[in-house]
This record gives C-alpha cells, structure tokens and sequence, in this order.
C-alpha cells in the first residue's frame, strides 16, 4: 500500500485480503442462498402436481411464460451484461488514476442499469394491464416475487453506483484506495449474473 | 489471591447511558447482549412456567386456551431467536477479540448495529401481547395456520416481520465475526492455534448466513400472502403448505446447529482448564465441528417424517440424520478422552461442562430414535419430542452457556461469581431439569400431545405431569439463586485478578475487566494455549499454580496511546428506523416512511462519519 492510503490500511490483515472484501464476499455467499430459494420455488411451483390436481393453473406456467416478451428481455439482458464490462473498466481507470473515465463508466453502468429496470417496469406494467397481477395464481406470484427482488437488488445497485460517483467529487477513491469502486463492482457482477440463471429459467426454458 | 496488585480496574465499563448507547466496544455490547438475552431467557421461561403450571393437574383451566397457545408459540420463538442464539452472541463478542489477540471485531459499529436490531426486534415481537394477541400458532410456523383465513389479528405479522428484522441482526453479526475470525487474528495465530470457542463461532457465523437467507425468503412468501394475495402456501390457490415447512426446515435444522455449536466451543474451552491438559484430538473436534454444519444442511425432512414424502426420501434423510451421530459421537468422546487422566478440578464451571455433556448426550440418543421414520411416525407431535428437544436445548446449549457464564464472568466483571451458590445452582438445575424433562419421555410414549391445554384425569398421565411442572419450578428456582448470585457478586464479589481459573488462551493475559483496547501489545502466538505455555512452558504439565503471574497493571494510569473506533449514534438510529418501518407496516404507513427516512438519514450520517 502506498503511503497515502487510509489509516485503516496500516494493519495489515491475516490473509491480507482487505476485511470489507472479505464481508462482501460473505454477504454475496448469503445472497446466493437468499435467490437459490427463490429460484427453487419458483421451480417448486412450476412442477406442483398439488395445484394441477386441484384444477389450479393446469398449464399456467406455459400460459404465463407466454406472455413474456422474448425480444424486449433479451435486449435488456444485453444491456444489463454489457453494464458488467462497464464495470470492470470503471475499475481498471480508478486504479490508473483517471477519475474523470472512472466516472464515465459508472455513469455507463447506472444508465445501462437504468435502461433494465425501465424494461422490467414495462414489463410489469403490461402484465397488470392485461390482469395478471401477483393474486392471480401461482406463476405471476412465482414471477413478481423473482424478478421483483432481483429488480429490487439492481435498483439498490444504482443508487449505490450513483453515491459512489458522488463521492469521488468528495476526494474518495483517488489513491490506490479504490475499494469503494471494487464493492460496488462485485454487488453488480453478482447481481447480473443471478440474472442469468433467472433469464434461462423464467424466459428461456 | 493477588488483591492488591489487580485492586485498579480498567475504566472499561465507565460512563454515562450515553456512552453506553453510542459504544462501539465489543466488550461493552457484549454486556449489553448478556443483560439483554438473559433478561429474554427470564421471559421466555415465566412462560415456561406459566405452561408447566397449567399442564400440572388434568383438566385445569388456569390459563385460557388461546392465551396457552400463545405461550408455548412466544416460549419457543423468545427461546431461540430472542434468549439462546443472542446468549452465544454476547460470548462471540465478549471472547472472539480476546482469544484471537484483536482489539474489537472488524467492523465495530456493525457490531453495534447488531445489537440494536437485536434489541428492537426483540421488543417489537413481544408488543404483540398488547397489541391484539401474540402469534398462536407454534413456534415453526405451519401454513395454514397462519393464512389469514385462520389468523386474521396481526399476530402473525408480528412474528414475521419480527423475525425478518432479528435475521437481519444475525446475517450482519455473522458477516462481523467471519470477518474478524479470518482477518483480524493475531501473528502466529493460525487457524490451527485457534480456541476451539472461535472455531465454533467461525462455523456458526456460516451456518448463520447460508440458513437465514431460506427463513427470509419463506416469510416474505408468508407475508406475500398475507398482504398481496398470492397463495404460495394456500391450496385453495393452488400453492403447496408443506412448502413452507421446506423452507422452514432447511433453515430449521442449522439453526439447531447454531443453537448447539457456540456451547460445544464453550465446553471445549473449559473442559481442558479444569482438566490441567489441552484438549484432545483439537483437530477433529474442528474439523467434526464442521461436518455437523455441512450434513445438518441435509437432514431437514426428519422433521417431516410423517408428511409423506415417501420411502425414498424417508430413507435417505434418515440415514443423513443417522450420519449426524458421527461427527457428534467423535467430539464427545474427544471431551471425555480431555478428562481421562487429567487432574480434574471440579469448580462451577467444570460441573456445568460436564453436566452438558452427559446431558447432550442423552438428547442426542433421543435424537437418532427419532431420526428413525418408524420410530417418528409413532412419537411425531408428542411429548417425546418436546422432551428430546430440551435435552438437546437445554441439557446441551444451556448448559454449555451457564458453564461459560461461570467461567468468563470473572474475566468480563473482574469479580468471581459465589461458588458456593454456583454449585447449588447446579445442582438445583440439573434436578429440576431432569424432573421436567425426563417424564416428557413417558408421557410422549404414552402419547401425550405437545401444545395441548389440557388433558382428561383418565388418561394416567397425572403423576408424569406433576413431576415435569415440579422440575420446571426447581428450574426457575435455580434460576432465581443464579440472578441473585450475579447481581451480588457483582457489586461485592471476590476480586478475580487476571486469571482465576490459571486459564491457557489469550484472554486470560490481560486484567479483569480486560482494558479498551484489550491488548496493550499485539500479542505474538506459537501455541494452542500461549498463556499456558508461558506460565508453564511447553510441556502442558498439570501443575496448577497457586499464584496465577499477575499483569503489571499498576501502571495502568500510563494508558498506551491506542487508537480505538469513535463512539457512533448512527447504529441505534439506523435500527430504530428499521423497526419503526416494520411497526408501520402492521400499524399506520406513516411510520414505514418515517421509519424509512430515519433509516436513510441515518445511514448518510453513517458513510459521512469518519470510521475514527
């Protein structure tokens, strides 16, 4: 480290992995049983024999599944991927020093984040228009609660990336100190690929 | 005893309610979970008492059939959630920077946020009794006894999102203690130098983060529900009841575990002092640490033997249930391979240690009876049950805490607890408890029901019933001598200097309470038992000195200049907004965006303060 990095970096650590690192990695492993759950009830419900044998939504995953709009989610999920690399060139210009494309990339990220969730709420929207609103049965509840909590984790990934821009007006992040960049980076790879697994299974398969 | 020389006692517990409230110290809010869990342990067990009293005699109607509901429902979640898994986080904060030479955890003020959401949450579950009813429907939840249809107060709710918020207080804990564990150890200890206590804790802080996650998703679905509609657990929607008990049970399991674990460690730590050697086979008792964690993620469906999810699947989760006894079996008999041979001294703590494990020992037989779908199928819901688990809770975690609680309530108050009246609350307790729970065995055979009000004079299951009520009545008697015990030892108490019990870990090197900054020199580590070693050289020989080598702290008044973390008041508002937006979410939504924007405020205030 170099001189000018922050006090808290004067003691090195056990491993010498940076400690808010090593906390978002475990927060991360947490997150990935939260949407492993998730994910698995959805697939519960998909292949819930109870709910045919009651007459219930015979072939409502088939029905709701068509509903979704192949083209459009695929664009966004372009997008979305394509954020990541945005990401990773933050990073790399934080850490050469060049705040000014630093920035740019994040703002690239935050827009490209922005273009998904704009996506998803047309997505949503439509669907209530045409009346399948989470009470109608058990494939929109499965898909709200799924797609609405990863929604949920990009828009909270903006809005971090978006105080991560501000407070490199603030002086931050301008020694080799870049973990700020480096966290926000690793929530939004995270959360873009759970968006892969949920895009195979909701919209794909 | 040294009475002079450890007369100055470290300042660490000085100051106003203010400094209290904005502490970031882990020994500080390591008190404050001590007073906080054992003051739940107390409400919890009033409840307990109240239950025992109204299954004493048959057909009683001392208490009204609704209100018994919420009492065993409230018994079980305060006893879990709100008493034993907060009691092990006092001691993670209390010990883990002591034993691995840290001066406070990796994140301090996490840690404070914790304890705040801890508390909250904690009052915010039990504003249910005065708030339209408690949750009445047994402690794991079943759909659909919480549909709305079935529960239509708000004391479901209550339960929901009051576990949520203490889930969230346990993700952030863990996540500090993982970190502290892997990042913040001293040079020279190794993983392989750590007490068996932080071992525990490490793998509890995993099973912590890996199990909530499941319980988390399950009630969202469960206020999804409640709140939106959907019918994930409802068949009359279409949805699956038994997928709750899934979700509850894949998180339920670990959660034994990580009721069972912190106490193992604590055994492990006291069972060699009191014994005069290190503990035996340190590495498989780690390592089988760690097996029990990762097969409990596989053993979830013995709870739901009777659901009949077939052969097939009865089969395989009994014999992962079976597979348990394993790792379980191997660090029972590495406990009693520590006392073989040793020079064994049977103080408080000693007694309590060892009462655990014969005590563990016996729920865990009861455990692979009913780890046995047969077996299941005929004692499933009796009392069989609620007796194999408070042996397991009770005779295990519990007593594993109290041998702890005497152990290290000298190095946290630097005064020693009555030995006297420690051993009579042992005594006391393991009576009563055996009394209490032993009969439950006879009673569930016989076929008793759990969570009945009350039962038929012809049934012959008086005299069982009396003897649990009396044992549970010499439990709460017990219980009464130990808080008086506490409370007086710690006003006029034995002086304990820095080490009373002539302990071998990191802790017992410094004064009683320990400094802020717990180490004045980052201490180098190359053995298991370092104080040991430097007392008593290498060899681990049983002579207990009489003198145990006091620390210089005369010279306390020359405080090294150590930088600690600022006191922060962010943690107590970012947990006050958090639970005032749950409140709103039952009450008014006023409060969810009050809540909310203390919340947010508070968390700017957070990231623009200094980390001191």
């Amino acid at each position: 480290m170099t001189a000018d990095a922050h006090a808290h970096e004067e003691h090195p650590t056990s491993t010498g992995l940076d400690s808010r690192k090593v906390a978002m990695w475990a927060f991360l492993g947490s997150e990935t049983m939260f949407f492993g759950s998730l994910i698995l009830v959805m697939l519960i419900n998909k292949h819930n024999t109870l709910g045919v044998m009651l007459g219930h939504g015979d072939h409502m995953f088939e029905a709701g599944q068509g509903m979704l709009d192949l083209v459009l989610t695929s664009f966004t999920t372009f997008v979305l991927l394509t954020s990541s690399l945005a990401m990773v060139l933050a990073l790399a210009a934080f850490r050469n020093r060049s705040l000014n494309w630093g920035r740019f990339w994040l703002m690239v990220v935050v827009a490209f984040g922005a273009i998904f969730l704009g996506g998803q709420v047309y997505e949503f929207t439509a669907f209530v228009r045409e009346g399948l609103t989470p009470s109608t049965n058990l494939f929109a509840a499965s898909f709200y609660m799924l797609v609405g909590f990863h929604g949920a984790h990009v828009a909270i990934g903006i809005l971090w990336l978006v105080a991560v821009v501000y407070y490199s007006y603030r002086g931050r992040y301008q020694s080799a100190d870049t973990w700020g960049v480096e966290m926000v980076g690793l929530y939004w790879h995270f959360v873009d690929l759970v968006w892969v697994a949920i895009f195979t299974l909701i919209y794909l398969i | 005893m040294a009475t002079t020389t450890v007369s100055v006692r470290p300042n660490t517990y000085a100051g106003t309610a203010w400094s209290w409230i904005t502490t970031v110290d882990h020994k500080r809010i390591a008190v404050l979970y001590f007073v906080t869990s054992l003051a739940f342990f107390a409400l919890g067990g009033v409840e307990a008492l109240l239950i025992r009293l109204q299954l004493s005699r048959p057909e009683l109607d001392l208490v009204h059939p609704d209100r018994f509901a919420e009492l065993f429902t409230m018994h079980g979640t305060t006893m879990v959630f709100l008493a034993l898994m907060p009691l092990s986080a006092a001691f993670f904060n209390l010990l883990v920077p002591l034993m691995i030479g840290a001066r406070d955890v990796a994140f301090p003020r996490l840690n404070a946020l914790s304890y705040w959401v801890y508390l909250f949450g904690g009052i915010f579950l039990n504003i249910s009794f005065i708030a339209g009813g408690a949750p009445a429907m047994g402690w794991f939840g079943y759909a659909p006894l919480t549909a709305t249809e079935f529960a239509d107060t708000h004391a479901v709710d209550f339960w929901a999102f009051g576990l949520q918020i203490l889930g969230v207080s346990s993700i952030l804990a863990s996540i500090n203690f993982i970190v502290t564990i892997i990042n913040m150890r001293a040079p020279g200890m190794t993983f392989n130098r750590m007490p068996m206590f932080v071992w525990m804790t490490l793998i509890t802080g995993f099973l912590i983060i890996f199990a909530f996650p499941v319980i988390t998703i399950g009630l969202v679905l469960l206020l999804f529900d409640r709140y939106l509609g959907t019918s994930f657990f409802l068949y009359q929607g279409g949805g699956d009841p038994v997928l709750w008990q899934h979700l509850f049970w894949v998180f339920g399991h670990p959660e034994v575990y990580i009721l069972i674990l912190p106490a193992m460690g604590i055994v492990s730590d006291v069972l060699p002092t009191f014994s005069r050697k290190p503990l035996f086979g340190y590495a498989v008792v780690a390592y089988s640490g760690a097996a029990i964690a990762l097969v409990g993620f596989g053993v979830w469906t013995h709870h739901m033997f009777t659901v009949g999810l077939g052969p097939v699947a009865d089969t395989a989760f009994a014999i992962s249930t079976m597979a348990v006894a394993v790792p379980t079996g191997v660090k029972i008999f590495n406990w009693i391979a520590t006392l073989w041979g040793g020079s064994i001294s049977l103080r408080t703590p000693m007694l309590f240690a060892i009462g655990f494990i014969a005590m563990f020992i016996l729920g865990g037989l009861t455990g692979v009876s009913l780890g046995s779908p047969p077996v299941d199928t005929q004692v499933q819901d009796t009392y069989y049950v609620v007796a194999h688990l408070h042996y397991v809770l009770f005779g295990g975690t519990i007593f594993g805490l109290f041998a702890g609680i005497y152990f290290w309530f000298p190095k946290m108050t630097g005064r020693m607890l009555s030995e006297g009246w420690g051993k009579v609350h042992f005594w006391l307790m393991m009576i009563g408890f055996n009394l209490a729970f032993g009969p439950q065995h006879q009673l569930g055979i016989d076929g008793m029901p759990r969570r009945i009000h009350t039962y038929g004079a012809d049934m012959g299951w008086d005299v069982w019933n009396l003897m649990s009520t009396v044992g549970a009545w010499t439990i709460g008697l017990s219980m009464l001598i130990f808080a008086i015990n506490a409370v007086r030892s710690m006003r006029s108490g034995r002086d304990a200097g820095p080490d009373p019990w002539d302990g071998g870990t990191l802790e017992w090197s410094m004064s009683s309470p320990p400094p802020v900054y717990n180490f004045a020199e980052v201490p180098v580590v190359d053995d298991r038992y370092p104080v040991w070693k430097e007392k008593h050289g290498g060899g681990h020989t049983g002579a207990v000195v009489a003198e145990p080598p006091v620390a210089d702290t005369e010279h306390d008044d020359e405080e090294p200049h150590i930088h600690m973390p600022n006191p922060s008041y962010w943690p107590i508002l970012v947990a006050a907004g958090m639970v005032l937006a749950a409140c709103g979410l039952i009450f008014h939504q006023v409060f969810v965006l009050l809540g909310a924007l203390i919340f947010g405020i508070s968390l700017i205030g957070w990231i623009e303060e200094p980390p001191g």
